[in-house]
């Protein structure tokens, strides 16, 4: 029940104003604007956004021994009659010092990305307030082009190869004020042909608008355009200009005929502003959401030509991520299980081991206690008879008189041991209870009564 | 002053920017603040598209009143179906989109048209509304979030004026159970359908009901933006009273009647001629206004900020958890829930560790004996 048709009003019905409803409304908002500069250190990139926005952003001047390229981004909030602008300049610090500059272009292809990034999860959150997100996806690329006036440099030639479908590059020509009218003309036709002939698409100012068409379509031919930047106010006739005074001129940034400063202006930000805003948006942005969301596997039709919905996509991701997880998880478990088991059997191993030894050591010592054991006895049994002998020595003793001790000694070893009775170890015993003897042997003492009588020193298991 | 210049007067003020700073030097112009003009420019070379709904029984004036505020007719050969055909009617759902133009501007407008409302003896089943707004959601959620989106139809309803019949003393049943259905939805404009039946003073005491009626069954119809807080305390005061006339009370008319030497849209009576655009007749002309001149843009932009994230912001909510509640039916480890698992896996671990702590003491001491046997 849809048929479209043209239908002719009867009167002022008063939708027109829709245009300036739409400006109002954005205008209450404010608008923002992203612009990156990429160029080697020096050559003018900061003096050209003073230059540009009649501003003095704050900024020291960069060194030229940075470790890498580093971008750094400055916000600030403008304001023109009833407009407010929020401006971001992002500037390259350190592009083009290194001696090698393979990575150069990487830390700002992966700002840009971030940039998209960022938005592309602000799009999918489930509490999303895109209204008033503040959108810091980069709107336009200024390649500030050193004046060599010969041709592009490759390190140029490079990075703009890898920026081109994720940003619009206006390629520029810096401190043109090197170079004269008819080198410049020569180096502009280089860069151009240069640039085609490697397919680097740089941003071109749209013709599909009637009201812009010509004046874009004439600035086209103009890329890239030669710049001169100064914030340095000079007199010239009766009116003061942004210029550099040289000893042999002025060169005026306002002069068309002296830079394409004016036309960069007037492209940039009072034609197009809004046509970059847009560009970014939906072309750049679309191809790195696309490419993204490819990556994580969402797809528009399955082979059969069916819209997939994004519910059945998310569902399917959902269910494959959770069974990737569950399966982790039996993983983890399994392993932990294992590990317990390894353990617990290694633990086991070494406390069978420790019994084994522990047991070796109790025989051992067992077996040493035995024998000390028995030495013992031995050594006791030795001492009992020795105590006998003596008993039976010193009763002999008492029954027979004292000798010398020199004939004694003799006489004790020419004499038999088989002497020795009974009733001598009495004597003995009784003899040694009462004076510890000295001698060597109990058997020379045996044989010796001096000494059992006379000597103190008693000898026990030691002898042995 | 009359009226009417005030009302323009009103209109200019809601639509131009207004200059809050004095224009800077001319040679420190930047140029930024042509934006405006950019963003204009690029506007009318897109055109504009704008979805309006109209509910409310039959032979209340809806396709009259769409007439009469488009200037044009949209209902070219419609049958009419009698009482008896009516019986079990169910409400249908029929669009038609135009493309109009007006100094530039493109619109294509599409009307949403809800025939058989009301119709039915029992008249429980609005469903097919709901249906239909919930569909062009999400539809819209489909299409913005594929991957190529180039070109996203936006069919999404934007507004839905709902004619109150005015021979009642304020909201019935049907119609407050009809819009609480619908307020979180769409942004609803409720009108006083075929107000030439009622002299002022009765208009004003069914509006000042009705309005109490919205406020005790928490009905949240369209609300007009707050001016800002520095406008002049005329505009303030115009503002005001704009809003104190709604539901506003309008009359529509297909025909073209000669009143004061002018030829004006109005009805012709015995007793007098209705004019249509004529603010002490009726607020046909406030409606317009507010709808078409100065408030089009914002009913899309409520519609797309405010009902539309609600939508999406439920539907994934409600996917989100449906998906939980079919994994923890299918699978044997709950996903969700992961504490008791864990507290037992916990034991288990403790135990283990107990038991090897004491191993190790064990280990200990025996070492530390043959040490001391050594």
């Amino acid at each position: 029940n849809e048929e479209k048709r043209n239908l002719s009003l009867g009167g002022h019905v008063g939708f027109d104003s829709l245009p300036d409803q739409l400006v109002s409304k954005s205008v209450t908002q404010g608008f923002c604007f992203n612009i990156l500069c990429v160029g080697e250190t020096g050559i003018g990139k900061s003096t050209l956004m003073n230059t540009l926005f009649n501003t003095m952003f704050e900024n020291e001047e960069a060194s030229h021994y940075q470790n890498g390229v580093y971008l750094r981004p400055r916000t600030y909030d403008l304001q023109e009659s009833n407009v407010h602008l929020k401006l971001t300049i992002v500037d390259t610090v350190g592009f083009g010092d290194q001696i090698n500059k393979d990575d150069s272009y990487k830390p700002i292809v992966d700002y840009i990305d971030t940039q998209f990034e960022n938005y592309l999860q602000e799009e999918l959150k489930i509490k999303r307030s895109l209204f008033n997100y503040h959108d810091t996806r980069i709107h336009i690329c200024l390649y500030f082009i050193a004046p060599t006036g010969h041709s592009l440099k490759s390190l140029d030639l490079v990075t703009m190869k890898k920026l081109d479908s994720k940003v619009n590059i206006i390629p520029i020509i810096a401190k043109a004020d090197t170079i004269s009218k008819s080198e410049l003309h020569k180096f502009k036709i280089k860069i151009m042909s240069e640039l085609v002939s490697n397919g680097v698409q740089i941003y071109q100012f749209p013709t599909d608008d009637e009201a812009v068409s010509e004046i874009n379509a004439s600035m086209n031919a103009h890329l890239p355009f030669a710049v001169v930047g100064s914030v340095e106010e000079v007199k010239v006739g009766n009116k003061t200009v942004r210029a550099r005074q040289y000893p042999w001129g002025v060169v005026q940034v306002e002069n068309e005929s002296h830079c394409d400063f004016v036309k960069l202006r007037e492209m940039l930000i009072r034609v197009n502003m809004e046509d970059l805003r847009e560009q970014t948006h939906a072309r750049h942005y679309e191809l790195y959401r696309r490419c993204k969301l490819e990556e994580m596997g969402f797809k528009d039709t399955d082979p059969d030509s069916q819209p997939f919905s994004l519910q059945e996509t998310y569902e399917a991701k959902r269910k494959e991520f959770l069974g990737d997880l569950q399966r982790k998880e039996e993983e983890m478990r399994q392993m932990f299980v294992n590990k317990v088991k390894e353990t617990e059997s290694e633990l086991k191993e070494k406390e069978r081991e420790l019994h084994d030894k522990f047991e070796q050591l109790k025989r051992m010592h067992q077996e040493e206690k035995r024998k000390v054991e028995e030495k013992r006895r031995d050594l006791e049994e030795e001492m009992n008879a020795f105590n006998r002998k003596k008993v039976a020595a010193e009763t002999l003793s008492l029954s027979q008189p004292l000798k010398k001790d020199k004939d004694k000694k003799k006489s004790v070893k020419m004499e038999n041991q088989s002497g020795v009775t009974a009733s001598s170890s009495k004597v003995m015993m009784a003899k040694a209870n009462v004076e510890p003897l000295n001698c060597q042997s109990w058997w020379q003492a045996i044989q010796c009564c001096t000494c059992l009588v006379h000597n103190a020193a008693w000898r026990p298991a030691g002898l042995f | 002053m009359d009226a009417i210049m005030l009302q323009e007067k009103l209109v200019e003020r809601l639509l131009c920017p207004r200059v809050r700073t004095a224009r800077q030097k001319e040679k420190q112009y930047v140029g930024f603040a042509t934006l405006p003009n950019q963003v204009h420019r690029k506007s009318v070379k897109k055109g504009f598209d704008f979805t309006l709904m109209v509910a409310g029984e039959s032979g209340m004036g809806k396709s009259t009143l769409v007439n009469s505020l488009f200037l044009t007719d949209l209902y070219k050969d419609r049958k009419l179906l009698n009482a008896e055909e009516r019986i079990n009617q169910t409400v249908e759902i029929i669009k038609h989109t135009v493309d109009i133009e007006e100094k530039g501007v493109k619109l294509k407008l599409t009307i949403v048209d809800t025939p058989g409302f009301g119709d039915a003896v029992n008249n429980n089943d609005w469903k097919p509304i709901t249906d239909y707004i919930d569909q062009q959601f999400e539809q819209y959620f489909r299409d913005e979030s594929g991957l190529n989106r180039k070109n996203i139809q936006d069919n999404r309803v934007h507004c839905c004026l709902y004619f109150i019949p005015p021979f009642g003393h304020g909201l019935r049943p049907v119609d407050v159970e009809f819009m609480k259905a619908l307020h979180e939805k769409v942004n609803i404009i409720p009108l006083i359908a075929k107000a030439d039946c009622l002299t002022p003073n009765e208009i004003k005491k069914l509006k000042d009901r009705i309005r109490e009626e919205i406020d005790k069954f928490g009905i949240k119809v369209y609300q007009f933006p707050e001016c800002d807080s520095d406008e002049d305390e005329e505009f303030k005061q115009l503002d005001k009273e704009l809003k104190e006339c709604t539901p506003f009370a309008v009359i529509g008319s297909n025909t073209v009647v000669e009143a004061r030497g002018q030829r004006v849209r109005g009805r012709l009576y015995p007793w007098g001629i209705v004019e249509v655009e004529n603010q002490s007749h009726c607020d046909f002309v406030k409606l317009r206004n507010m709808l078409i001149r100065s408030h089009m843009h914002d009913l899309k932009d409520v519609t797309c900020d405010v009902h539309y994230e609600n939508y999406r912001a439920q539907c994934i909510q409600e996917m989100t958890s449906k998906l939980a509640q079919d994994n923890r039916m299918e699978s044997p480890i709950p996903i969700l829930p992961l504490s008791t698992p864990d507290a037992e896996t916990e034991k288990l671990i403790k135990m283990k560790d107990e038991e090897l702590k004491r191993m190790q003491e064990m280990l200990n001491k025996m070492q530390q004996q043959m040490h001391d046997k050594d």
